[in-house]
Parts: structure tokens; sequence; C-alpha cells
């Protein structure tokens, strides 16, 4: 038995570089087919609409929520050192560089990773996607491309709405409600962001999007195709998302800092 | 026909709430200015220490914003720092006898470049150097400074209060 574990422990270290390898031949695939998936604009619209349009509600009220409680906290914070007319650049750089990106990216991945990887999973379970390929119809060309490319134009978008709202929540607080000066607030922000800093956000949810996308397509396209194979595939979407989308925002801070 | 018309349209308006939330943070939360990047024209000015002046920092004439500074390079002919400024082309009347310091705005604000308009009738030109500077003020130099001076006085009245008694 003690014998037999390190030969466990090597043959599922092997299963997670396999999975490492499929998702990049997945990802791969996916990129080369892009430029023609693009043409196919329809499609695509349609995914934008599913993925970012109907995210759009639960992202503006989580937005809200989160600068209202960056104003609170940050006011709170700032105050000790009597530099509370600070908060509004520490709320800009904190929404625009982490907040804004990685909220953002666990909500997506709870919204609308969940609903992509559940529908190409009831797709293969009801051999949808078979009968596709019996028409000679490519389904990742036709049915994971366009989801894949929606999400990863929706980010970016989502993002910059959650920042933006979360930015007059932080007023809202700090400046309706705590007596911050609304021209301190707004002119010490415009003097400490920098263009920089708002493409730092941009990037980092761009690559959010490529990860949420990916990992929900490949999930729900390579599900079991059974009811508990279906079940798994979106809890696995919503795990490894999540876990990606934190594990990248610290490459990319550090390598962007 | 209807629903697919009513997708394109929720679309439309995602994607066109996105781009304004996104241009609304370039231009409004960050001090980046368009035109005055491209038009206007550069001064330069040598100064013997910038502190910690940056690239964008703005320039301004009696708190007006008047441009920023583009670069700042180190001059190994005259062993100065090197500061460009490009100035927007509206301000094209700055006498070309002014001189430009390195101020901070506030306590612990950041440093811009302030110029005080001199009395000459004729105004710079593109590419034009400041001749009258002044350095930015280190902190650290003043403190020791001050010290220091406080420190070769104190031995001095300690004589006096011994010869007082």
């Amino acid at each position: 038995m003690i014998a037999a574990l390190p030969r466990e422990l090597l043959a599922s270290l092997r299963e997670a570089l396999a999975t490492l390898g499929r998702y990049a031949f997945f990802l791969l695939r996916l990129l080369a087919a892009t430029p023609r998936g693009l043409l196919r604009f329809g499609l695509v619209v349609q995914q934008v609409h599913n993925a970012g349009a109907l995210s759009l509600v639960i992202i503006m009220l989580s937005g809200l929520f989160v600068g209202m409680v960056l104003g609170l906290q940050g006011f709170d914070l700032l105050q000790r050192f009597g530099s509370e007319e600070s908060l509004g650049v520490a709320v800009a750089l904190g929404l625009l560089k982490e907040l804004g990106p990685v909220v953002t990216a666990l909500l997506f991945a709870g919204r609308a990773g969940t609903a992509l990887a559940s529908e190409l999973g009831l797709m293969r379970a009801t051999d949808q996607l078979a009968a596709m390929e019996m028409m000679a119809v490519d389904p990742v060309r036709r049915v994971v491309l366009p989801r894949f490319l929606g999400s990863v134009i929706s980010m970016p978008l989502l993002a910059a709405i959650f920042s933006l709202i979360g930015l007059f929540g932080a007023q809202l607080i700090g400046v309706q409600l705590m007596g911050v000066d609304a021209g301190q607030f707004w002119s010490q922000m415009k003097g400490a962001v920098e263009l920089d800093d708002v493409m730092e956000g941009v990037i980092k949810s761009g690559v959010f999007g490529v990860a949420c996308g990916l990992v929900a397509v490949y999930e729900g396209y390579h599900s079991v195709p059974t009811a508990e194979g279906v079940g798994r595939a979106t809890t696995r979407t919503v795990v490894i998302s999540s876990v990606l989308v934190l594990l990248l925002d610290y490459m990319l801070t550090a390598v962007m800092l | 026909m209807r629903q697919t018309r009513a997708i394109e349209l929720g679309t439309g308006l995602f994607v066109l709430l996105g781009f304004a939330a996104l241009f609304f943070l370039v231009t409004q939360v960050t001090s980046r200015q368009f035109g005055i990047g491209d038009g206007g024209y550069r001064l330069v000015a040598s100064f013997e220490q910038v502190g910690g002046l940056k690239p964008g920092a703005p320039v301004s004439m009696s708190g007006v914003n008047v441009g920023r500074v583009e670069s700042i390079e180190y001059d190994f002919k005259e062993y100065r720092a090197r500061v460009t400024l490009r100035i927007g082309s509206a301000y094209d009347r700055i006498p070309d006898d002014s001189d430009a310091g390195i101020l901070t705005a506030g306590l612990l604000g950041g440093q811009y470049v302030g110029i005080g308009p001199g009395a000459s009738e004729t105004f710079f030109r593109d590419g034009d150097q400041i001749q009258f500077t002044q350095s930015a003020i280190v902190l650290e130099n003043l403190i020791s400074k001050f010290l220091f001076s406080k420190a070769s006085e104190q031995p001095a009245a300690a004589t006096r209060e011994e010869s007082n008694r």
C-alpha cells in the first residue's frame, strides 16, 4: 500500500499534466478558428448578448455595493491618517487594477460560465454535438467558438462598467454621506491615476475573459454525457475558473506592477 | 425575427455602455488630456536636481495648467538633468526670459514645473531652452542643513551660558 502511494501520486500528477495539455490544445484550436469565427458575426453577437448583456444587472449591482464598501472602509482607514481626501485615489486604483477585473471575472464564472458549461454539456448528453458532426458541421466552430469569443469580448466591457459603477458608489458614500470634498475626491484621483492603470485593468480582464471562457467551453464540451456529468462539469467550471482567475491575477500583477 | 432584433439591440446597448464606461475611465479618471500630446511646442530646461518629477507631470503658470513634462534625461555634457516640456499651442506668448522651477503641490503632493513669466518682449519658440531654472527642493537636504546649522549654534550658546555664570 505504501509502495503504491507514489505510483498513485505519479498517476494523478500525470493526469493533471495531461489535462493541462488538453486545455492548451483546445485553446490553440479555438484561436486558430477565431479569424473565421469572427466572420460569423450573428453567432458571436448572440453570445455576447447571452454572456455579457444578461450579466449586466448582477455586475452593476455588485459594482455599486463593492464601491460603496470601498468608500466606507477607505474613509475609515484614511481618516486615521487625516487624509480622507485621498479616498478617490484609493478607490479608483483599487477598482481599476484589482477589484474590477477580479470580482467581475468571479461573478462572470458563476453567472455565465456555468450557463455555458451546462448548455454545452446538455448538448453533448442529448447527442446534438454528435448530430452536427454527422452533418459535417464542426461543432467547435459552430457552437463552441462563438461562446468563447462572446465571453472574451464581454469581460473587459463588464469590468469597465463594474469599475465605473463602483467609483460612483464610492463617491456616493464618501462625498454625499461622509462629507469628503467632491473636488478633492475627483482632482486627486485625476492626478494620481495614469492611463497605464486603466490599461492594466483592461489587460487583466481580457486575460480573465479568455480563461473563464476557455474553462467553461472546455468543461462543457468534454463533459461526461450524463445528468451527473453535466452537473460535475458545471461545478468544475466554477472551481477551476475561480482558482485560475486568482492565480493569473497574482501573476499579471507581479508582471505589470 | 423580432426576437433576434431584440437580442441585437440589447447587445448593441451593452457594447455601447461598455465602451462608454471605458472612455469615461480613460478620459475622466486619469489626467490624460488629448490634444496637448501632439500639438503645442517643446521647451527644454536643465536642472541641478529634479527630485521626484516624473514625465506627465503638469507644467503650470500661476496655477494654470499650460502643458506637461514630456521627458526627463540625464545630460552628460552639462552633468545636469534635462527636462523637456510640451506647452499647449494656446500658450505661445511666454517671454523668453521666463524662469522655471520644480515645485511641490501641497506638503505631500506630486511635483510639477512652475513657469514664472519674465519681462522680455520676445517669446519662446519651439525647441528653446529656459535659461533660469530653480531645482527641486529635497526635503532631506533641507532638514540636514537645518540640523547642521542648529548643531553649530549649540556650542556657541553653551559657551555664552558658561561665561555668564
